[in-house]
């Protein structure tokens, strides 16, 4: 591999690794104040175990997420110098943003983790509340940077960087809604869903333990939600990629040819020597609706672009795929354990039904790490669409090699780390066990 | 005063807080690796107690500071990214293993074997990131970074690997050890730990006297601007003149055992041996090639980012008293 190549392997790892936790940072809080609100309302010791354990995972997670956030932030820097050195000004507003909230995501961690029996019930809820908030700004802001790469505006480039910039145009450029709701739903239903698997879990092995069915009643209404919601936002902002980003839409779905009428390719692999998409089940005028929401419409294809312009085709045709593919199946979970609910008037709990959960407990994530790399590679090969080519970017330091493979097996060895202290998190919750949480 | 100036002071303001509260968070795991004699263990529990609240909160310093570098000064952070790539990899490996090591030690509370283990990656990783983020600094104010036009040409290892550079890393793990101890001495609620803490502020206070010296010494021949700066400056005399009877004061505060003022004072210290290197290398961000007013953003984005400032103070400085009020230790002193 070139050092370019290590750079953006080394960014790509590093930004896998923090999504993950900071999906976990976002979604969590709000997961831990509503089962505190439950415990309030009913005075029941279950859910105030409940907000307890979420508090800690939050805790642990939250931390993971800080210092890989650090990391990232220096990594702007240190691997793409030439981008940070030319639009640092265009997009430091966003970021700045994203620093405050990060500030008092971090203060009302510390009252919510430490002043439990420091501060009144009320301020105690109210940093929960304020933490959840944080979460959500700090994605918000940081989503704007990756809108802004995607479709840039606010400034005039010339070949000695930007021009007449203005911020805020920067901030929120073109299509931000879509974008920055996408991410916020993604992150919430990540962790939604992770939790319900881990819950469906126990309840699998433990049928009719009352903490995990109300766990389970805490996660499955906000996984349920966002699941129905995801489908609907990710239409909107095809839609904007297809204005804004149109090599990419044609990448994400294979599509080589100009065509009207163009028909939706679900599955295959793109063939570049035959520039054909092979062994797919093509729904006919699919893509133009989805795309423009005209059967008719026209849907340029990737041969009406430069040959150098093209991202990844196959890569991000098949990210793409398991995106709308995971996506999907939690929808149609959602639709069905929805329509239980309503028919038995309680969440479902059954067995088959907490296999299918458990069986989707990954799929948020998978989804989230999918939809990112669409977004990632099919700008490839501009770091901003248009403006600014990822090679230009690149640090001139040499023995890339050595950070990625540091990096990569420190990331390696925390990952495991957290998921065993979370599994012993959740093994002090089992019926029988729970007096060896000694913390 | 001219915008530039402002966003200038506010990113050298961003590493006095860093300093006052990373620093001593820095600390912190210094003593925790140097706990001894018959309290060792209530140390490390004064310490973790202290810490815990707002470990997350003093590290966001670091962030707030490298967001105002690059939105206020982007051309400055991209040569300081690539002239300082290797120090500042290593520099955040240390931060990442400081900060989980700490949370999983915290979160995962059995077995004293895996809590000691997470104990020491914790206090190895304190003690060598102040080293690394002072050699960082000694090597942009010892005027080796050379920048022509957007390129650093000065190669990726010489300018940070100097005695200079070295120097300044160990005073800055002085400066932060020291800072700890005498945060810790307010916070201990006990006499014999308070006074283990005494102790160590006071040898800690020497060993920064020390390393100031010796930083002054081979800041002749390893960075002459700001030995210029150090000596013949009127505002940067004026600056070492409050840091010397600060430092004074500290160190008499802590004889008579005062320690809430010693610790205001020891605050104030470190707080101006910051600013009088950010005095001594104005107008340079990177001596000598890269002044503040050269790199500056455009008016527009300087206007912004002021606003942003604004909003950052509002929120973040009453919620820190929130913070600070909420977990400042019971009243046990006398």
């Amino acid at each position: 591999m070139d050092d370019l190549l290590y750079a953006r392997a080394q960014m790509g790892m590093s930004l896998a690794f923090h999504i993950v936790f900071a999906a976990a940072g976002v979604a969590l809080p709000v997961l831990m104040v509503l089962s505190d609100l439950k415990a309030r309302r009913t005075g029941d010791a279950d859910y105030r175990l409940l907000s307890y354990k979420l508090a800690k995972g939050t805790a642990i997670l939250f931390a993971v997420g800080a210092v890989s956030g650090t990391v990232l932030s220096f990594e702007l820097g240190l691997l793409w110098p030439e981008f940070m050195g030319q639009y640092g000004e265009v997009i430091g507003l966003p970021f700045s943003l994203e620093g405050v909230a990060f500030f008092t995501e971090a203060i009302f961690l510390g009252i919510y983790l430490y002043g439990r029996e420091r501060v009144s019930p009320g301020l105690h809820l109210f940093s929960g509340v304020m933490v959840a908030l944080s979460g959500a700004a700090s994605a918000f802001f940081v989503t704007l940077v990756n809108v802004f790469m995607n479709d840039p505006s606010g400034f005039t480039p010339t070949p000695n960087g930007p021009t007449d910039i203005q911020p805020l145009v920067a901030m929120f450029s073109p299509g931000w809604p879509y974008q920055t709701a996408h991410v916020l739903l993604s992150c919430y239903q990540a962790s939604a869903f992770a939790m319900a698997g881990i819950h469906a879990f126990v309840l699998l092995r433990h049928p009719g333990s009352a903490f995990h069915r109300k766990a389970l009643s805490v996660a499955l209404p906000l996984a349920c939600v966002t699941a129905l919601a995801q489908p609907l936002v990710g239409d909107f902002l095809a839609k904007h990629a297809a204005e804004a980003q149109p090599v990419k839409l044609a990448a994400m779905e294979g599509h080589f040819d100009t065509e009207r009428g163009a028909s939706l390719r679900v599955g295959g692999l793109p063939d570049m020597e035959t520039a054909t998409t092979p062994y797919s089940l093509e729904i006919p005028y699919g893509l133009s609706i989805l795309a423009f929401g005209d059967p008719h419409a026209e849907v340029k294809g990737l041969k009406e672009f430069p040959r150098e312009d093209w991202p990844p085709v196959a890569k991000v045709h098949l990210a793409f795929q398991l995106m709308v593919g995971t996506g999907s199946a939690m929808a149609l979970l959602a639709l069905v354990t929805l329509g239980l609910r309503w028919r038995k008037r309680e969440w479902p709990s059954g067995p088959r039904m907490m296999r299918l959960w458990l069986l989707a407990s990954p799929l948020g994530v998978l989804a989230m790490e999918a939809g990112w790399l669409v977004t990632e590679w099919g700008r490839q090969p501009w770091i901003i669409h248009g403006v600014m080519r990822t090679k230009d970017a690149v640090t001139p330091v040499p023995h890339l090699a050595a950070p990625f493979w540091t990096f990569t097996l420190v990331y390696l060895f925390l990952g495991a780390m957290v998921t065993f202290l979370l599994a012993r998190q959740v093994a002090g919750t089992l019926p029988g066990r729970e007096s060896d949480d000694a913390h | 005063m001219p915008t530039e100036l402002v966003l200038g002071f506010a990113v050298a303001g961003t590493f006095v807080l860093y300093s006052l509260f990373g620093g001593a968070d820095f600390g912190g795991g210094v003593w925790d690796l140097l706990a001894s004699g018959p309290r060792k263990a209530e140390q490390r529990a004064l310490i973790a107690h202290a810490l815990g609240p707002v470990w997350e909160v003093n590290h966001v310093w670091l962030i707030a500071g490298l967001v105002l570098l690059f939105s206020g000064f982007p051309r400055a952070f991209s040569a300081l990214t690539v002239a300082l790539h290797v120090p500042l990899t290593l520099l955040l490996l240390g931060i990442v293993f400081r900060g989980t090591a700490f949370t999983f030690r915290t979160y995962d509370a059995r077995g004293d074997l895996v809590q000691r283990r997470w104990g020491l990656v914790f206090s190895v990783a304190s003690l060598v990131s102040p080293v690394l983020l002072g050699m960082c600094v000694g090597a942009v104010v010892s005027g080796r970074i050379r920048v022509e036009g957007r390129v650093v040409v000065s190669g990726f290892f010489e300018p940070w690997l100097t005695p200079f550079a070295l120097a300044v890393g160990v005073l800055a793990l002085c400066l932060f050890a020291f800072l700890a101890a005498v945060y810790l001495t307010a916070e201990a609620d006990s006499e014999p730990l308070r006074e283990d803490f005494r102790r160590r502020a006071l040898g800690a206070g020497v060993a920064v006297f020390l390393a100031a010296l010796g930083v002054l010494l081979l800041a002749r021949q390893g960075a002459p601007r700001v030995w210029q700066g150090l000596l013949h400056e009127p505002f940067a005399l004026a600056l070492h003149a409050v840091t010397a009877l600060s430092a004074l004061a500290a160190f008499a505060l802590l004889w008579r055992r005062s320690f809430r003022l010693a610790r205001v004072a020891a605050a104030v210290q470190a707080g101006f041996i910051v600013l009088g290197w950010a005095a001594s290398q104005y107008p340079y961000l990177v001596v000598p090639d890269i002044t503040l007013q050269a790199t500056a953003a455009s008016p527009a984005v300087q206007r912004v980012l002021l606003v942003a400032l604004v909003v950052g103070i509002l929120t973040v400085v009453p919620s820190i008293a929130l913070l600070l009020r909420i977990f400042q230790s019971p009243p046990t002193r006398r």
